[in-house]
């Protein structure tokens, strides 16, 4: 690991000044971010940890909005009685990131600025419709994700909350790759005040809109209204895993098992 | 650079002067905590677990400075002088071990795991246990040991 200065700032305004520095990289939950550092393909001057500023924690509900910190941890998502009350596929989206010692120091902040293209959190934060919260302003989530590894954030511009409208249903699922439980292609498919969203993560270089499955779900929120739409799979992932071709038949398999999933 | 720190290493106040960008499982190794091992260098092979503040984390993926003000538990805070933790003599009655270098990471996931399930089936085993990876046993004796560890937890 190259040499970096440690910062460990207790409140968003020295936490933002820190960040003017544009060597310097905010760390997280670190799940990402340290085994990149130990693998030296990264180098940063300054890591600026976020873990003591308590109001980037905790999960509240108001007004048929549930608000998750950017701090919060999977294992907190997964567990809070809350989320799975009002957002049960949500809390079930947490618990298949990782494995449970990523799921401990993992967070939904760090997860989303990342925006790996196989991460799961990119499905429920599109799928779901919700509204990133900065230090700065308020970001939708169509437009959060702006490409592989891309999003929206300035520079210094730190998330520090995640709200998700409480949807009538909603489901999640997906094929994970066996190893590394990132997902080959997963797929969100949630109703809400009347709109259908279908957000497609793993399969592309970003989360994405199934906009044709979204409009058989609006006429028909069934399994079959899905399972039959083919995507357009040519500038899909190509990998060891998985060809474009097969991702874009999971896309059709998990959105239908999604809908089930949803109820 | 440098950090200085203070937290709970099994139970004992300790006060270290590291550099920024040491990870816990260097801190816990060179301190003389050797049952933390280290088995890849990519995050994925679980030998290094550890407890912070009672939740099972993987210490090479933890910077030492992140510890500040932290209870950590390894597998050397478990046993008493005389005595193995419950887990840990399940580990042996089963023969849950070949090699024995993921058993340290194994016995600390395991321990987590009781803490939230009491009553693990197999099925809960094996999910929890996926961040933890033995080349040896091919599991089954490893769930067999954490089922009976559960229970044999129960009667300390």
């Amino acid at each position: 690991m190259y040499d970096f200065t440690y910062h460990k700032p207790s409140d968003l305004n020295e936490a933002g000044q820190l960040l003017t520095n544009d060597e310097a990289k905010v760390v997280a939950g670190g799940m990402t971010l340290i085994p990149t550092l130990k693998q030296r393909l990264a180098q940063h001057s300054d890591l600026v940890d976020l873990s003591a500023i308590a109001e980037l924690n905790g999960i509240t509900q108001t007004d048929g909005v549930v608000r998750i910190g950017a701090m919060t941890t999977h294992s907190d998502v997964h567990h809070s009685e809350l989320v799975r009350s009002s957002i049960p596929a949500l809390a079930d989206l947490a618990g298949q990131i990782g494995d449970v010692q990523v799921r401990n120091r993992g967070t939904i902040g760090g997860s989303i600025a990342n925006a790996d293209p196989a991460a799961d959190y990119p499905a429920a934060v599109v799928g779901l419709g919700a509204t990133v919260h900065t230090n700065q302003r308020d970001i939708s989530a169509d437009d959060f994700f702006t490409a592989m590894f891309e999003t929206a954030l300035g520079d210094g511009e730190i998330i520090t909350a995640v709200s998700f409208p409480v949807p009538d249903k909603a489901g999640y699922a997906k094929f994970a790759n066996p190893a590394s439980r990132y997902a080959i292609v997963g797929v969100m498919v949630a109703h809400t005040q009347g709109e259908t969203r279908v957000a497609v993560t793993g399969a592309a270089g970003s989360v994405f809109r199934a906009s044709e499955m979204e409009q058989a779900l609006a006429d028909d929120f069934s399994a079959e209204a899905v399972r039959s739409i083919a995507v357009a799979s040519d500038e899909f992932n190509s990998d060891i895993h998985a060809s474009a071709e097969y991702r874009g038949h999971l896309v059709s398999v998990m959105a239908a098992r999604a809908v089930m999933a949803a109820g | 650079m440098t950090v200085s720190i203070s937290f709970q290493l099994n139970g004992t106040p300790t006060q270290l002067e590291v550099p920024d960008s040491q990870l816990l499982s260097e801190a816990l190794r060179q301190g003389g905590s050797t049952g933390t091992h280290i088995g890849c260098d990519t995050s994925q092979c679980g030998a290094c677990v550890v407890h912070v503040d009672g939740q099972s984390v993987k210490s090479c993926t933890l910077l030492t400075a992140q510890v500040d003000g932290k209870s950590v538990t390894t597998i050397e805070g478990l046993a008493n002088a005389e005595d193995m933790h419950p887990m840990q003599q399940a580990f042996k009655n089963h023969h849950g071990l070949q090699c024995g270098f993921c058993t340290p990471g194994m016995v600390m996931s395991a321990i987590d795991l009781v803490n939230h399930h009491p009553d693990p089936d197999e099925k809960q085993i094996r999910e929890w246990l996926e961040g933890n990876i033995c080349r040896c046993t091919g599991y089954h004796n490893i769930v067999k040991a954490v089922q009976h560890g559960a229970q044999m937890m129960k009667e300390v």
